[in-house]
């Protein structure tokens, strides 16, 4: 629990309050027992929870695949992997962060879990095809790791054609484990919609709804949008290979650059599918640790939909050099800029929102704090990329890996990272421990930056992503990023642990532990299978934390 | 230890409304919730499709003679006879929703029958075409063979004229690879097409079994309509399909 003993009101909230703290004698977690009321439970919330176990060992697997390639880049020389093998390792370490865990994770996990709490509702609109996607994911993620384990992939992720339909390795398994992986995060999104749309409290207006629901929503609209689309291409990629002659093959008059727009209209929207649900984790954390009503609520809002929406408008950015017309470069360079706005728009409400807050740094904060400067350096430095002429300078480097690594990481991860404590005690009913959260949030900061910010120098510096040798003059660098993501390996690893034994252990957290708004909070930790005993009444909107200025002041004078 | 959830939630309101599922507030809600799911599924669909339809527009763009070329093998007469057989599917499909929400059960039944009747003619009629262009060597492949003075036209009496095949020849040297290229997409689009079909065919069969056991009634009918929806889709794609792939050089 908390080590700072400092007079902060706020501190005292977090710590377990003998009057509410009880665990709930029946809730959805022991309401039913055995094997089988999990793995056919129709409950959103135990859904959340096997997704919560599945992607963390997604994340594990890619991890482990990361380590493989950090390590073989110690040295100037192919000294631990063949090239082949490194590729192997490069694309396992894409496929399975992308599709298996960045992409469904904090929908799949926070989302099935929050949506239907944060909207009073019993279960989202179709608790069968929730369950129906979390099979397909493990059918999608077990023919990956077949692809993987059974001789590997060495596409990298984005499986570009002529090259992913004439390498001898596993692209077919790997190419339908990801289009069934893709429809299992199109049936998340669908029913995301219909529940927001359909089944939000009494006096919940659309205005009202947190902001977690609407960068949610909006990224539901991209899923249930774009997936399709890669779906269709990915067998197309399956079909050119079984039959042997190709949509994509120059051959026979197909054109790769169709097979990469296809592939970009997708994954470009897809990134926005990683980013946009940590944005709304973000924009829940920071008024609840500074105290404040959220600056710029719609604005927020709309620029979720803006994102989503002009985010299908730039894959090109993606074939700047790969012979697209350069009159189509330029526009989709203005678009890509574009995008620019709604996101400033968001990073300049929260620092707003902090202004004249009451701010503590619980985990969480700290999380989301380390976020926004972060995710500033990983959006600044796609503008970079975002440029035709300095993209063509930097194509294929190690930059465009930093920036990458930048928002994904640096962004999603820690955002993801912020939520899982944050929710951490609804979930599970119990506290995380609040001085490992920090030390492992502090240490996840510095082993980011030590692994990633050598990769702008190196890159910019003309270091091609990809290649297992490198000339010796890379290697400080190399050497650098290696023993920073040694920390940041470390600091993934702490929450493990420690929220695994603070799942059994940790001290009772009480409904709502850091008096927070939201529905969420309303109902006991863990909540009851039905998630409230009586469907709330909305009259406010989502962060009025002026309601809480009395008891704060109470607690203080204690 | 296998009861969940849910089951017991049915049971507990068994006994006012059978057909509200527990996790809804009334029947009005979870009807617009399920008609709302079934419209997002479409555009889902619509963006499923949309990645070959796309294909195929670049394709033809880049080779128009070998698409027109291509084309013309194809069997205009039975994708007229397909059309009228869907669309007409797509009426009874619509008479059957109808009828459900009047509550004629016999007409609702016998409805559903004549679109699956339809729906297998649909298919039947496909299969027809397809086999003809595994026998003409056009299923692409290692035993394509696409010619331009094909025997088969001359039989049909629709063979180029030398000037024809001159000139198409003289703009695209390879246009004969490249007519290839149209029947991998007409293949996949149709085959695409074929599986909703079939999907549609095992989904009214299912619905139709239901009414048999006397499911719906005026009160309640949202599977009938659903279904409706999703078979009216099948038949609104076809709609586009048709004159994309079997009128393209009929201008």
């Amino acid at each position: 629990m908390s080590s700072i003993d400092a007079p902060n009101p706020y501190q005292t909230q977090t710590r377990p309050q003998s009057q509410e703290a009880v665990f709930p004698l029946v809730n959805y977690l022991n309401k039913t027992g055995g094997w089988k009321s999990w793995l056919l439970t129709a409950d959103h919330k135990r859904i959340a929870v096997l997704y919560l176990i599945t992607t963390t060992l997604s994340f594990l697997i890619g991890g482990l695949a990361a380590a493989l390639v950090r390590l073989e880049l110690l040295t100037p020389q192919g000294d631990l992997l063949s090239a082949d093998g490194y590729n192997k390792a490069f694309s396992a370490h894409g496929i399975v962060m992308v599709f298996m865990f960045l992409v469904p994770a904090v929908p799949a996990v926070l989302g099935n879990f929050l949506v239907p709490l944060m909207l009073g509702a019993k279960d989202l609109a179709f608790p069968k095809i929730n369950l129906l996607s979390w099979y397909l994911y493990m059918i999608g993620s077990a023919l990956c790791i077949y692809a993987i384990i059974a001789g590997g992939v060495d596409t990298g992720w984005t499986f570009y054609t002529p090259y992913s339909t004439t390498t001898n390795t596993n692209v077919i398994s790997a190419a339908v484990g990801v289009f069934i992986i893709g429809f299992s995060s199109i049936f998340t999104g669908f029913n995301f919609i219909i529940t927001v749309h359909k089944m939000r409290a009494p006096g919940l207006t659309w205005f009202r709804l947190p902001l977690f629901i609407w960068s949610i929503y909006a990224t539901s609209l991209i899923m249930i949008l774009g997936t399709p689309v890669i779906g269709i291409t990915v067998l197309m990629v399956a079909v050119e290979r079984l039959i042997h002659l190709g949509v994509f093959d120059p051959a026979f008059g197909g054109d790769p650059l169709l097979f990469q727009h296809l592939f970009w209209f997708y994954s470009h929207p897809a990134v926005y599918i990683m980013i946009l649900p940590g944005f709304g984790i973000i924009s829940e954390l920071i008024p609840c640790f500074a105290r404040r009503n959220i600056f710029g609520y719609s604005f927020i809002a709309m620029s979720s939909l803006a994102i989503a929406m002009v985010g299908f408008f730039v894959w090109g950015h993606h074939l700047f050099v790969s012979g697209q017309s350069p009159y189509a470069g330029v526009v989709f360079s203005a678009l890509s800029f574009v995008i620019g706005i709604p996101t400033a728009i968001k990073v300049f409400n929260w620092t707003a929102t902090l202004y004249k807050g009451s701010i503590s740094f619980e985990t969480p904060m700290l999380f989301a704090l380390f976020f926004i400067g972060l995710f500033l350096v990983g959006g600044m430095t796609g503008l970079f990329l975002a440029a035709v002429g300095l993209d063509v300078h930097v194509h294929d480097t190690y930059f465009v890996v930093a920036h990458f690594h930048y928002v994904m990481v640096g962004g999603m991860m820690l955002a993801y990272m912020g939520g899982v404590h944050f929710w951490f005690p609804k979930i599970s009913g119990r506290m995380y421990p609040e001085f490992l959260g920090r030390i492992s949030a502090i240490t996840i900061f510095i082993g980011f930056n030590v692994t990633f910010f050598p990769q702008f120098v190196m890159g910019y510096m003309g270091m091609p992503r990809q290649y297992h040798e490198y000339v010796s003059e890379y290697q400080v660098y190399h050497v650098l990023s290696t023993a920073g993501a040694s920390v940041l390996g470390l600091g993934f690893m702490m929450p493990i642990v420690y929220l695994t034994y603070a799942w059994f252990f940790g001290p009772v957290a009480g409904p709502n532990p850091y008096r927070a708004t939201g529905l969420e909070w309303q109902t006991s930790s863990p909540p009851v299978t039905e998630n409230f005993l009586e469907i709330p009444v909305v009259s406010v909107g989502p962060y009025e934390y002026s309601q809480f200025k009395e008891d704060d002041e109470v607690v203080h004078s204690r | 230890m296998s009861t969940h959830a849910s089951t017991d939630a049915q049971h507990g309101h068994a006994a006012h409304d059978p057909h509200l599922a527990h996790h809804f507030e009334d029947r009005a809600q979870q009807d617009e919730a399920h008609s709302l799911g079934l419209w997002v599924f479409l555009a889902t669909e619509i963006m499923f499709f949309g990645g070959l339809f796309l294909a195929f527009t670049v394709y033809h763009v880049l080779f128009p003679d070998a698409f027109g070329l291509a084309s013309s093998r194809l069997s205009v007469d039975w994708g007229v006879i397909n059309t009228i057989v869907l669309l007409f599917s797509s009426f009874t499909m619509a008479m059957a929703v109808h009828s459900a929400q009047k509550g004629h059960q016999k007409r609702l039944i016998g409805y559903m029958v004549v679109t699956v009747i339809c729906a297998f003619g649909f298919m039947g009629i496909k299969s027809i075409e397809w086999s003809e262009k595994f026998e003409h060597h056009l299923v692409p492949g290692p035993n394509f063979e696409f010619v331009l003075d094909d025997p088969h036209l001359a039989k049909s009496g629709h063979a180029l004229t030398a000037e024809q095949m001159e000139s198409a020849l003289a703009r695209d040297p390879n246009v004969e690879r490249h007519a290839q290229m149209f029947f991998v997409i007409y293949f996949c689009l149709t085959g695409l097409h074929g599986v909703h079909v079939l999907i549609g065919i095992g989904v009214i069969i299912w619905m139709i079994i239901r009414a048999g056991r006397g499911e719906f009634s005026s009160r309640w009918s949202t599977p009938i309509e659903l279904t409706g929806l999703y078979w009216h889709l099948v038949d609104v794609i076809w709609i586009y399909l048709f004159p994309l792939i079997y009128l393209i050089h009929r201008h």
